[in-house]
C-alpha cells in the first residue's frame, strides 16, 4: 500500500497551482479582450451592428495566422480574438499541467489518458474539421 | 442600431445572465442565448459562438475557487473529459448544417429540462460502497475532508455516467453551452457521487470540453469579437459579483422565480424555432 496521506497534500499542491493558473490565464485574457474592446469601439463605435444572419465569410480572424496578422495593424477586434484565444488556451494548459502531475505521480493510465483528451483538443485545432 | 449601443446593451444582458447563472446555478450561457436570438435578433450562430467563450470564462475563474477547497476529483475530471471533448467537437462540427429553427427547439427543451433540475429537490445518493469493477481500474473513488473527518464515497454505474457525459458533450459543443444540468445528472444520479464532489468536478470539466468545441467554432467564424467581447465580460463580471452574494443569501426563492422565467423563454425558443422565426 502507498502512503495516501502524502498523496493527498502533493495533489493539494497541485491544486492550488492549478487554480492560481487558471485565475491568472482569465485575468489576463478578459484584460486583453477589454483593451482590445475599447479599441474597436473607439473605431467602430458609430458604424452599424448587423448581426442577423451568420455569414462565415464575414469574420475576419477565424485562424490563428489571420489573428497574428490583425493585431500588428493594432485592430480591436484581432485583438479581441486574441484575448479570447487566451482564454480558449487557459483550460488547455490545465490538461498538461495535469498530464504532467500524473507522470510525477507514475500513474501512466491517467497520463495516456490526459494525453489523449489534449489530442482531441489538438485534433480540432486543425482547419479541416470545418466544412 | 449602432454599435456602441448594441455592445452597452449586451453588456448589460450578459451581466445579468451571469449574475442570475450563478446565483441560480443555471450558468450564464443558458440565459444569455435567448436574450441575444429573442431580444435583439442575433443570428443563434453567433450567439452559440459568443456564449461558449463565456462558459470557458465562467468555468474557469470558479474552478480557481473551487480546486482550493481540495474536493474535485481530477481523475473522474479528466476520465469523463475523454467522453465530453469527443463528442463536444461533433457537437460543434454539426451544429452548422442543422437548420437554426431546430437548434432553437433543442436548446428550449434543454432549457426547460435545467428548470426542472434547478428547482427539484436534490438528493445525495453517494455512499462508500467501492467495489464497482471500473472505478477500481479507472482509480475513481475518492474521499473529501470535512469538519468530522475524511468521508470516502464508491463511484457506480461508471458505463452510464460515461455515455450520460458523451450526451451532455454533444448539447455543449451543438449550443454553446456548458450543459451543467446533464453533467450533474450523470454525476449524482448515476455514477452517486456527493454533491460537493460532482458540483467541483464538473465545474472543472466545462472549461475544456468548451474549449474543445470552441476552437472549432472559431475556425468556423461563428467567434465575432464584437458580440464576444460585451457577452465574456459582462457574464464573467455578473458571475463573479453572483458568487460574492451566492454566500450570503437563500436561493430557493429566487430559483422558483426564475424557474417559471427560463420556462418562458424556452417555450418562446421552441415556439420562434417551429414557426421558423429563428
Amino acid at each position: 500500500m502507498e502512503k495516501p496521506g502524502k498523496h493527498y497534500f502533493a495533489d493539494k499542491d497541485i491544486q492550488v497551482i492549478l487554480g492560481t493558473l487558471l485565475r491568472v490565464g482569465v485575468i489576463a485574457s478578459m484584460t486583453v479582450v477589454f483593451i482590445g474592446g475599447l479599441l474597436y469601439l473607439s473605431v467602430y463605435g458609430n458604424t452599424g451592428a448587423d448581426y442577423h444572419t451568420f455569414n462565415a465569410a464575414k469574420t475576419q480572424y477565424s485562424s490563428i495566422l489571420a489573428i497574428f496578422q490583425g493585431m500588428s495593424r493594432l485592430d480591436g477586434r484581432a485583438i479581441i480574438q486574441f484575448g479570447t484565444l487566451l482564454l480558449i488556451f487557459t483550460p488547455v494548459t490545465r490538461v498538461v499541467f495535469s498530464i504532467f502531475s500524473f507522470l510525477i505521480e507514475r500513474d501512466y493510465l491517467y497520463v495516456l489518458i490526459g494525453i489523449f483528451v489534449l489530442g482531441v483538443i489538438l485534433i480540432s485545432l486543425s482547419n479541416k474539421l470545418v466544412g | 442600431m449602432s454599435v456602441l449601443l448594441f455592445t452597452i446593451i449586451v453588456l448589460a444582458g450578459a451581466f445579468l445572465a451571469g449574475l442570475v447563472g450563478s446565483l441560480t446555478g443555471l450558468g450564464g450561457g443558458v440565459i444569455i442565448i435567448p436574450l441575444l436570438t429573442l431580444a435583439l435578433g442575433v443570428d443563434i450562430h453567433y450567439a452559440i459562438g459568443a456564449s461558449i467563450v463565456s462558459v470557458i470564462a465562467t468555468s474557469s475563474g470558479s474552478a480557481a475557487a473551487y480546486v482550493k477547497e481540495g474536493i474535485t476529483n481530477i481523475r473522474i475530471g479528466m476520465f469523463l473529459e475523454i467522453a465530453t471533448t469527443i463528442s463536444a467537437v461533433l457537437g460543434a462540427i454539426v451544429t452548422v448544417y442543422i437548420n437554426p429553427g431546430y437548434i432553437a427547439v433543442i436548446f428550449g427543451c434543454i432549457l426547460l429540462f435545467s428548470a426542472v433540475m434547478m428547482v427539484r429537490k436534490k438528493v445525495d445518493h453517494s455512499d462508500s460502497d467501492s467495489s464497482g469493477v471500473l472505478a477500481n481500474f479507472f482509480k475513481l473513488n475518492g474521499s473529501y475532508p470535512t469538519a468530522s473527518g475524511t468521508v470516502k464515497y464508491g463511484v457506480h454505474n461508471v458505463a452510464g455516467g460515461f455515455v450520460m457525459m458523451l450526451f451532455a458533450g454533444i448539447i455543449s459543443g451543438l449550443l454553446g453551452i456548458g450543459s451543467g444540468a446533464l453533467k450533474v445528472l450523470a454525476m449524482d444520479n448515476i455514477m452517486r457521487l456527493p454533491f460537493k464532489v460532482s458540483t467541483t468536478t464538473s465545474n472543472f470539466m466545462m472549461g475544456v470540453t468548451a474549449a474543445a468545441s470552441a476552437i472549432v467554432y472559431l475556425h468556423r467564424g461563428q467567434i465575432d469579437p464584437g458580440i464576444a467581447m460585451p457577452v465574456t465580460l459582462g457574464v464573467l463580471m455578473g458571475a463573479t459579483v453572483g458568487s460574492k452574494i451566492l454566500v450570503k443569501t437563500n436561493t430557493d426563492k429566487l430559483k422558483i422565480v426564475f424557474a417559471v422565467v427560463v420556462t418562458f423563454l424556452a417555450l418562446q425558443m421552441i415556439y420562434n424555432g417551429l414557426t421558423g422565426k429563428l
